[in-house]
């Protein structure tokens, strides 16, 4: 700290808002771009880990082989998924699909057992009342099943969109424009010395887009289940 | 009417829930399946409306066989009530009501209304129309999981063990209104329970299964407590069946003697032939029974503290359990004996019942 006071204090991690001030166009390009990289990946991946985790559910012997293929998906390191993408799927280095393919496979790997387990949660009653008035298999899943498999969906979103945030900023580093690029900077202007504000500004816009995401879900989870809260009181 | 016609299912892992099953449930009534756990009634219940497909059999729905229609259509014509209610946690108790005649595309508002009215049948205040159904008790959501299964006036309705899961008192209120209702709207129903109390109050047909799904017995409930066809039948019904049997069994009009009485109210008489005297009330409806040998101040009226109301009543044509229930908890011996309006008629005593029970028709017929 004292070595960094002494070289003056536009180098101090404090100064990330002159910083921000200076670059904003450029900075909010990248916080636009990040954002778009975060959540269009997990909307796809919510509509393909639905169709998934409601075949995991209706015929429960593919529950293990789908639960262990999505696991297996989502330790793969994301630098490793990047690059691998493009040769698996014939497209070229730095695609502009690569990363949100990478990402989408992710969310998948993600949603697929939390839309499973949410539909789990969704009383047999309930289900057998439903098949026993008339609902038809689609009817009873979107009219009955989904909704109340809802909190449950919400908390995995909750999960894929923060760790979206993160892992989009990784991409970053092998040259895609997003907040990742700020620490791609704050490393080059770090030689010879220490010079903080672009790392710590990424860091600050990383956390608020994750809280501003996180904070939607809730919001949406709350409007789409009504009955929950009269409950509650 | 619905038929069960050599029906059988086998689940794959080799069980026989149901053999070869022979049966008839008139249109109108209630027929109720009875049996210990296991015997199959909840497969029997649910091969009707393809919840569960039969191994062999038809099953005919008056003269089609529902193997021939569409589930879903199917269903949509058949009411169906569990345990337990199995109502949908994120709709309203009304739009939980409407579901059917959501499902079969009818108008929003005028589904919501048949709602608002069924809920009013079944005993539900108008308020909780917008609460959710965990906002109620069991016995409310009990009674929702009935309007629910009313909502699109279905001809035919199946019950499994609906009552079981709320407490004695809440059943009984249950039962009662549900036989009234059943009064007015005339449904085909089969109606499954393990409780053959259940089974013999509500059942108009009573089939006893035993376990491994054989049919042992179908009769009233009358002839099933008089003349169980088989040691399994006689167990299940159980003990005390002489006795609830007297339930089904009526004398006509029972003949009674005159009974001296008191208003309530009025001065309090002083010298009686008999130790207990009679209260009424204005309209003549018994109040209780005056203790004469007690000692009371001068000038005191009847009044409700002086009573003793033990007694229960029975109509002119009621059974003759409600008879001797009468006399046996009358604090005089004798058991009053009221008009359908509730105004006495008379009193009757144990031994006049006991003759009437003797003179009865040794069995019953159906
Ligand atoms: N899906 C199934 N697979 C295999 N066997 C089954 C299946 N469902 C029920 N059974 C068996 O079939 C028999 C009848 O079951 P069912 O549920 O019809 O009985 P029940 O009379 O309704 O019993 P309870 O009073 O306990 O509800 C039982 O022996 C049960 O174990
Ligand atoms: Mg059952």
């Amino acid at each position: 700290m004292t070595v960094l006071a002494a070289d003056g204090a536009s180098s101090s991690p404090l100064h990330f808002v002159e910083y921000f001030l200076d670059h904003r166009s450029e900075d909010l390009g990248l916080l636009w771009s990040h954002t778009w990289l975060s959540v269009v990946p997990v909307i796809v991946g919510l509509l393909i880990a639905l169709p998934l985790g409601w075949v995991a559910r209706r015929h429960r012997w593919t529950y293990p082989p789908i639960m262990s293929i999505t696991g297996v998906l989502y330790t793969i390191p994301s630098i490793a998924l990047f690059v691998l993408v493009p040769p698996i799927l014939g497209l070229d280095t730095l695609d502009p699909l690569q990363v949100p393919i990478a990402l989408t496979v992710y969310s998948v790997a993600l949603l697929v057992r939390v839309v499973a387990d949410g539909l789990a949660s969704v009383p047999d009653e309930t289900v057998q009342a439903a098949t026993a008035l008339g609902f038809r298999p689609l009817e009873r899943f979107f009219k009955v099943e989904l909704p109340i498999a809802v909190p449950v969906i919400a908390a995995g979103l909750r999960v894929a969109v923060v760790s979206n945030v993160s892992i989009v900023a990784v991409a970053g580093t092998i040259g895609l424009s997003n907040l990742g690029q700020l620490f791609t900077q704050g490393f080059q202007l770090s030689t010879p010395d220490a010079y903080y504000p672009p790392i710590v500004l990424g860091i600050v816009l990383c956390v608020l887009l994750a809280v501003v995401l996180d904070s939607l879900v809730v919001l949406l989870n709350r409007l789409l289940t009504p009955w929950r809260r009269a409950v509650a009181t | 009417m619905i038929r069960f016609d050599s029906v059988t299912k086998r689940y794959p892992d080799g069980t026989v829930a149901v053999d070869d099953l022979e049966l008839v449930a008139a249109s109108g009534q209630i027929t109720v399946l009875v049996g210990p756990s296991g015997c199959g009634k909840t497969t029997s219940l649910r091969m009707v409306n393809r919840m569960i497909e039969p191994t062999s059999g038809t099953i005919w729905l008056d003269d089609e066989d529902t193997a021939s229609m569409a589930t879903h259509e199917l269903r949509r014509r058949i009411g169906y009530v569990i345990q337990h209610a199995g109502l949908f946690p994120h709709k309203t108790i009304v739009d939980n009501v409407a579901t059917v005649p959501f499902l079969l595309g009818t108008d929003k508002k005028r589904a919501r209304s048949t709602a608002m009215e069924l809920l009013e049948r079944v005993g539900l205040p108008a308020h909780f129309a917008k609460r959710y159904p965990a906002q109620l008790s069991g016995g409310q959501q009990q009674r929702v999981g009935v309007a629910r299964a009313l909502a699109a006036d279905p001809p035919v309705m199946l019950m499994d063990e609906p009552f079981s899961a709320v407490d004695p008192v809440v059943r009984e209120q249950l039962q009662d209104e549900f036989l009234r209702l059943q009064q007015d709207l005339g449904k085909t129903i089969v109606f499954v329970t393990h409780d053959i109390d259940e089974a013999v109050k509500l059942g108009d047909q009573v089939a006893v299964l035993r376990v491994g799904g054989h049919l042992a017995q179908v009769a009233t409930p009358a002839e099933l407590l008089s003349r169980p066809v088989d040691a399994f039948v006689a167990g299940f019904v159980g003990r005390d069946r002489g006795y609830r049997a007297l339930g089904f069994a009526t004398a006509g009009t029972l003949s009674t003697r005159s009974e001296p009485t008191v208003a309530t109210g009025a001065p309090l008489p002083t010298g009686s032939d008999d130790d207990w005297l009679l209260a009424v009330d204005g309209a003549r409806a018994p109040q209780g029974w005056l203790d004469m040998r007690a000692s009371a101040p001068a000038g005191a009226t009847v009044t409700d503290g002086l009573l003793h109301r033990g007694g229960t009543l029975v109509t002119q044509g009621g059974s003759l359990r409600a008879a001797l229930d009468a006399c046996l908890s009358s604090p005089s011996g004798r058991g009053v004996v009221v008009d359908e309006g509730g105004a006495l008629v008379g009193t009757i005593t144990a031994a006049e019942v006991l003759e009437l029970i003797e003179a009865r028709e040794p069995e019953p017929r159906t």
